[in-house]
Formats: structure tokens, C-alpha cells, sequence
């Protein structure tokens, strides 16, 4: 009984851990690139778009597409790694 | 044919399908009405996700606002994507573990008291009317321009359609629908975003084509529409003009605000387990994000068009689409300098901004206008955004199928949003009302009945907000974000990842939010619209973006207040430590 409670607490444990550095990519594209640090970036240009314009209305769109599946498999991986430790009990 | 019977042929078929559609997945048990019996594809899912997502202000609106805000329309562009980051990796997962029909279900157990779930009730109404309204004005434009019916018999039509295969088909018939709904508008938005892209710069995907060159002529598209804005007396169309604290509490705003949209999360709970929750959640962001990403450059290329086709082109010899929009009222010309010829400049050209028909017409058979010229700029034009997108294929010269097109995409995405609306809204009474708190011992049979009902009274309601309408769509949909932002998310995403939060503190955190949110927004646009600029507003942030300080405020009393209080019971606890497990 223990031990699945600790199983537990390790899945949600990783699950924090990936969701948070996560959400960190998420607020630095987003936010950072595309409304905090746009000017500065404004100086580069991308295939013919100024570099921070292009995060705000191309990039940070694409990088939250590609998150979310980033999220989506490291999930199916941890949901069958602990599946059979944790449910066993239930 | 004639665009008309094109536009009559196409919306005909389309509504045809929706209708069949909705007699073939008809609802008879309450799980089946409320979330389809759990049972829908995550592929489905995620198209039906973005069609009941994207509404008339994604479709008509957006590319129409960032034509005419530049880089600060990227507000809208971030805010209503980078939301689903939010709900795939904080909430879609876990309240489909729960498992329960409704947010204010999850709301009401997870704060263990009816009141909790009152009040998120109350949250949800407001939320979802608000957006409800904006649909409205959009099936009107699409009926009274393309349709040339009157607009309040358009409105009833759509109102119509949407009635039939909600109340028929309830959250089943309307998943079908949205599928159905969603490849009609996608593939009406994109036809004329790729033709327009090959014609001005030869580059037949849009997303590149906006950083490209302008076709015979060595400049790029964006520095040429910089230049040509800035000759006129406008800022670039590459940098904003809002402030950067501004645009930061926008962007927030609705990112959390799509996250906690009621009619969004309602989705996720179609979907037979945990990973099709997280899976429909990708799905959903791709569609979204080939609409969002291709909107952008239709901005951009709509812009130029429009400077290229009406700039300095007298009156007489304007394009026939100019007319058209001026016959229904979204576009108005005041000769100012008396040459006869059209000129766009910065500034409103005239005070008060919106024009009223005098029903005279001037020299050159223009409609004449009782507002006063502005003296401070020479902008001889009024453009109502959200024509941009529907007039874009007459403004490029596209041929008649693609504007027939465009308007069948426009009411899909505008009926597809109103559907998925309406069945929350009546949900929320039937459900969490009625079975839930006042009513709990009526049968499954009798409940449905409520449901369809109150499916009814919310339709009339939507229904005297499109003859009634509220401003521009995106403007009164982005305050529904704001309200969503201030209340339900915060209150949803603490009650998973916090075993402290108690029901004192997100009731009073919900309540604090929406009347803080709620205040703001109405002291500024309704009491005192006079006083709406950026030297009164809080810290510069403006009605749009204050949501985020709700959000904050919320967040801030809720663990104030739950310190204060006793912890929640064992149960609850147990409920968290359940949904938390895959």
C-alpha cells in the first residue's frame, strides 16, 4: 500500500515537473518573444519577416502546437510506466 | 449564375447537410444530449473543438481587426491559441477523469456546496451570453449582404437551423454538426487566403507568402505595406501602438479565458477516456492553428489591397465592392478636400465615428452622411472591420463561387459557435439548476425535456441580441474572455492542483473576480466611454486585458481566504488524489 502511494506521488511528481517546463517555453515564446522582447528582436529578419512580428503572429502559434504533443506522448510514456504500480490497489 | 444564386446554392447545401446530419445523430438519454455519450473520436473531437471554437469573430473579425491594428492584433493571435496549451496541460486531462456532464458539476463537488456551483453557474451565463451576442451580429452581416434578405429575417433563419439540430441532437447532433461545420469554413477561409497569396505575391501558401516578395517589384509585402502606411501618416503596420503592459494583460486575458470557456472544457468531456483528452486537445489546436496562422497574412494582404484599389480612385471609378458595403452602411466616403477621388489617411474621418445616412446622395452618387468631417486629418473613410474578410474575394476579383463560398464559411463558423453556446447554457439550467439544486428528484425523461426547453428560451434570447446588436463581434466576444479568465479558471485549475483551496475561498475569489472584471469593463465602455483611454485606465491596462488582474485578484483572496478557513474535508481530498491518477 505504501509503495503504490509513493508511486503515486513520483507520477505526479514528473507530471509537475513536465508540465512546468512546459508552460516555461510556452511564457518565454509567447510572452517573451512575441510582446516582451519583440522590439529587440524586431532587428533580425526571418524570411522576410522582422524576427519578433513573426513570433507574435507565426511562431509562438506553431510552438504551441508542437507543446502540446511534445505533452501528449511524455504523458502516454509515464501513464504506462505507472499504470500497472498504481491501479492495482483500486 | 449570379454570386446571389451561388450564395443561395451553397448555403442551401450546406444547411441541407447540417440538418441531416442532426436528424441521423439524434439524442435520447441525458449523457447522450449533454456530452454525446462519451464516446467521440479525438479526431472529431479536435475538429469539433475548432469549429465550436472558432466563431463569427475568428471567421469575419479577426483577420479585419489585425489588418486594421497591424502587430497589435497579435493579441488575438496568441491569446486565442496559446489558451489550449493551458487547457491541455492544466485542465482538459483531469476534469474528463472526473468525469462529470458540466464545469459547474466539477465546480460544485470539487468545492463540496451547492452554492459553489451556483455561482460558477452564474459565471458560465454571463460568459456564454456575451459571446452568444457576437454570433448573432455575424449571421445578420453574412444574410443581409449576400442574402440580400432583411437582417432580423436572417437572424431568425440562422436562429432556426441552430434551434432544429440542437434541440434535436443536443451535444451529439451538434459534435456531427461541428465536424461537418468545421470543413466548410476552413476550406472557405483558406480557398480565397491562397488564391489572394498567388496573386500578389505568386506564393500559393499564405503563411509564407506574407514575408514575400510583391510580385513584379523587388520589395517585400511587409515593408511595402510599412511604407505605403507610413507615407499616409499611419504608424508601420509592423509595430504597435499599444503599450506593452497593455498587450501583455491582453494576451493573458484571453489565453486563460479560452481555457476556462465553458462551452470549450464542455468538449473534452465527449471523449471516452484521459489520453483522448489530451490527444482531442492537439487535434483541436492544429485545426485551430490553420485558420489562425493563414488570418495574419489575409490581414496583411487585405490591407494592401485596400490602399491599392481605393487610394487616390475617384469615386466614379471605384471598385463595385466599395458600393456594395456602402449600400448596407459598413463603408461611408465624405469628400472632404473636394476632388472626387477616395483618400485613406490616419484618423477617423469623421466624428462620431460610426455614419448616419441622411438617405441623400451626393455629386458623384455617393450616400451622404449627417456626421461632421474631422478636421484633423484628411481620412475620407469609414471601414467597418469586419467586412474585411467577406469583401476580401471582391476586393481581389475572385470569381463568384469564392465569395459564395466565403459567406456558407462565415455562417458555419458563426452557427457552429451559437450551437455549442446555447448547449451549455442550457445545460447549466437543466442540469445544475433544476437536477442538481432546486429540482433533484425529477427523472431522466423530464430533465431532457428542461434541456430542450431551455434550449429554446436561449435561442429567443441570442436571437434579440443579433436583432439588437452589441459593436464590433471580437470586441464584445473578447470580454466574454476576460469574465472566463477572472472566474472559472482560476477556480477549476486550483481545484486541481491545490488541496488547500476550500470552498470559502473559491467562491469568494469567483465572486471577487467577476465583479472586479465585470465593473471595470462596464464603467469604461458603458457608463463612461468618454473616459476610455489609456491616462484613466489602471496601470494603462485596458477594459480587454483587465480579466488577467481579475485572475490575479482571485487567485490572491482564494488562498487568502482557504489559510484563513478549515482545509477541505477527506472526501474531497480523495476526489483531488483521484483525478490527479491516469
Amino acid at each position: 500500500m505504501d509503495k503504490f502511494a509513493e508511486n503515486r506521488r513520483q507520477y505526479w511528481s514528473s507530471n509537475l515537473k513536465l508540465v512546468f517546463s512546459l508552460l516555461l517555453i510556452w511564457f518565454s515564446v509567447s510572452f517573451g518573444c512575441g510582446v516582451l522582447f519583440v522590439d529587440y528582436l524586431d532587428q533580425y529578419t526571418f524570411f522576410g519577416f522582422k524576427l519578433g512580428f513573426w513570433f507574435a503572429q507565426q511562431g509562438s502559434i506553431y510552438t504551441f502546437v508542437i507543446l502540446i504533443f511534445i505533452y501528449i506522448n511524455r504523458m502516454k510514456k509515464l501513464d504506462e510506466k505507472f499504470k500497472s504500480m498504481i491501479n492495482k490497489d483500486d | 449564375m449570379s454570386v446571389q444564386n451561388l450564395t443561395y446554392l451553397f448555403v442551401g447545401i450546406t444547411f441541407a447537410l447540417y440538418i441531416t446530419i442532426a436528424i441521423r445523430s439524434r439524442a435520447g438519454s441525458t449523457s447522450e444530449f449533454y456530452i454525446a455519450g462519451k464516446g467521440v473520436h479525438p479526431i472529431a473531437n479536435g475538429m469539433a473543438t475548432a469549429a465550436d471554437w472558432m466563431s463569427a469573430a475568428s471567421f469575419i473579425s479577426m483577420a479585419g481587426i489585425i489588418s486594421f491594428m497591424g502587430r497589435d492584433g497579435s493579441v488575438y493571435l496568441m491569446g486565442w491559441t496559446g489558451g489550449y496549451v493551458l487547457l491541455a496541460l492544466l485542465l482538459a486531462p483531469y476534469l474528463r477523469k472526473f468525469g462529470q456532464f458540466t464545469v459547474p458539476d466539477f465546480i460544485g463537488t470539487r468545492y463540496y456546496s451547492s452554492f459553489a456551483r451556483l455561482v460558477a453557474v452564474i459565471c458560465l451565463i454571463v460568459v456564454s451570453f456575451t459571446y452568444v451576442s457576437g454570433q448573432m451580429r455575424g449571421v445578420g452581416i453574412v444574410f443581409s449582404r449576400f442574402l440580400e434578405v432583411d437582417i432580423n429575417t436572417g437572424v431568425m433563419i440562422g436562429m432556426g437551423i441552430v434551434f432544429f439540430y440542437a434541440v434535436l441532437g443536443g451535444m451529439k447532433g451538434i459534435t456531427y454538426t461541428q465536424v461537418a461545420q468545421y470543413c466548410v469554413l476552413i476550406f472557405a477561409y483558406l480557398v480565397p487566403a491562397v488564391f489572394i497569396s498567388i496573386l500578389i505575391t505568386g506564393n500559393p501558401i499564405p503563411q509564407f507568402g506574407f514575408g514575400d516578395q510583391v510580385i513584379d517589384d523587388p520589395q517585400y509585402l511587409l515593408s511595402k505595406l510599412d511604407g505605403i502606411m507610413t507615407q499616409l501618416g499611419f504608424e508601420p503596420y509592423t509595430s504597435g501602438i499599444k503599450s506593452t503592459i497593455d498587450v501583455f494583460c491582453i494576451t493573458a486575458a484571453l489565453m486563460l479565458g479560452t481555457a476556462g470557456l465553458p462551452h470549450v472544457i464542455v468538449r473534452f468531456f465527449t471523449v471516452p477516456d484521459v489520453a483522448a483528452a489530451r490527444k482531442s486537445a492537439g487535434y483541436a489546436l492544429i485545426f485551430i492553428a490553420i485558420l489562425y496562422t493563414t488570418a495574419p497574412a489575409v490581414a496583411s494582404f487585405a490591407r494592401l489591397n485596400l490602399f491599392e484599389s481605393t487610394h487616390n480612385v475617384s469615386y466614379e471609378n471605384a471598385p463595385k465592392w466599395f458600393k456594395n458595403w456602402e449600400d448596407i452602411g459598413l463603408i461611408a466616403w465624405k469628400d472632404k478636400n473636394n476632388d472626387g477621388k477616395i483618400q485613406h489617411a490616419n484618423g477617423n474621418a469623421f466624428e462620431p465615428v460610426k455614419p448616419k445616412f441622411n438617405e441623400k446622395t451626393g455629386v458623384y452618387g455617393e450616400r451622404l452622411i449627417a456626421n461632421a468631417a474631422s478636421t484633423d486629418n484628411n481620412n475620407e473613410v469609414y471601414i467597418d472591420r469586419d467586412i474585411i474578410v467577406l469583401a476580401n474575394p471582391e476586393i481581389a476579383q475572385l470569381p463568384p463561387w469564392v465569395i459564395a463560398l466565403v459567406a456558407a464559411g462565415a455562417l458555419a463558423a458563426a452557427l457552429s459557435t451559437a450551437a455549442g453556446l446555447l448547449l451549455v447554457i442550457s445545460t447549466a439550467v437543466s442540469h445544475d439548476l433544476l437536477k442538481k439544486t432546486f429540482a433533484k428528484n425529477i427523472t431522466e425523461k423530464k430533465e431532457l425535456l428542461f434541456a430542450r426547453l431551455s434550449i429554446l428560451v436561449a435561442v429567443i434570447i441570442a436571437g434579440l441580441f443579433g436583432i439588437y446588436p452589441p459593436a464590433f463581434v471580437a470586441q464584445v466576444v473578447a470580454f466574454a474572455f476576460g469574465l472566463a479568465a477572472a472566474t472559472l479558471f482560476p477556480a477549476i485549475c486550483m481545484g486541481i492542483f491545490s488541496k488547500r483551496i476550500n470552498k470559502q475561498g473559491a467562491i469568494t475569489g469567483m465572486l471577487v473576480g467577476l465583479i472586479f472584471t465585470l465593473s471595470y469593463i462596464v464603467y469604461f465602455k458603458f457608463l463612461f466611454p468618454e473616459m476610455n483611454s489609456s491616462e484613466y485606465w489602471f496601470l494603462g491596462i485596458s477594459p480587454e486585458g483587465i480579466g488577467f488582474i481579475g485572475m490575479l485578484l482571485n487567485l490572491f483572496i482564494s488562498f487568502l481566504i482557504s489559510l484563513a478557513t478549515p482545509p477541505p474535508p477527506d472526501n474531497v481530498i480523495r476526489i483531488i488524489d483521484e483525478i490527479r491518477q491516469p
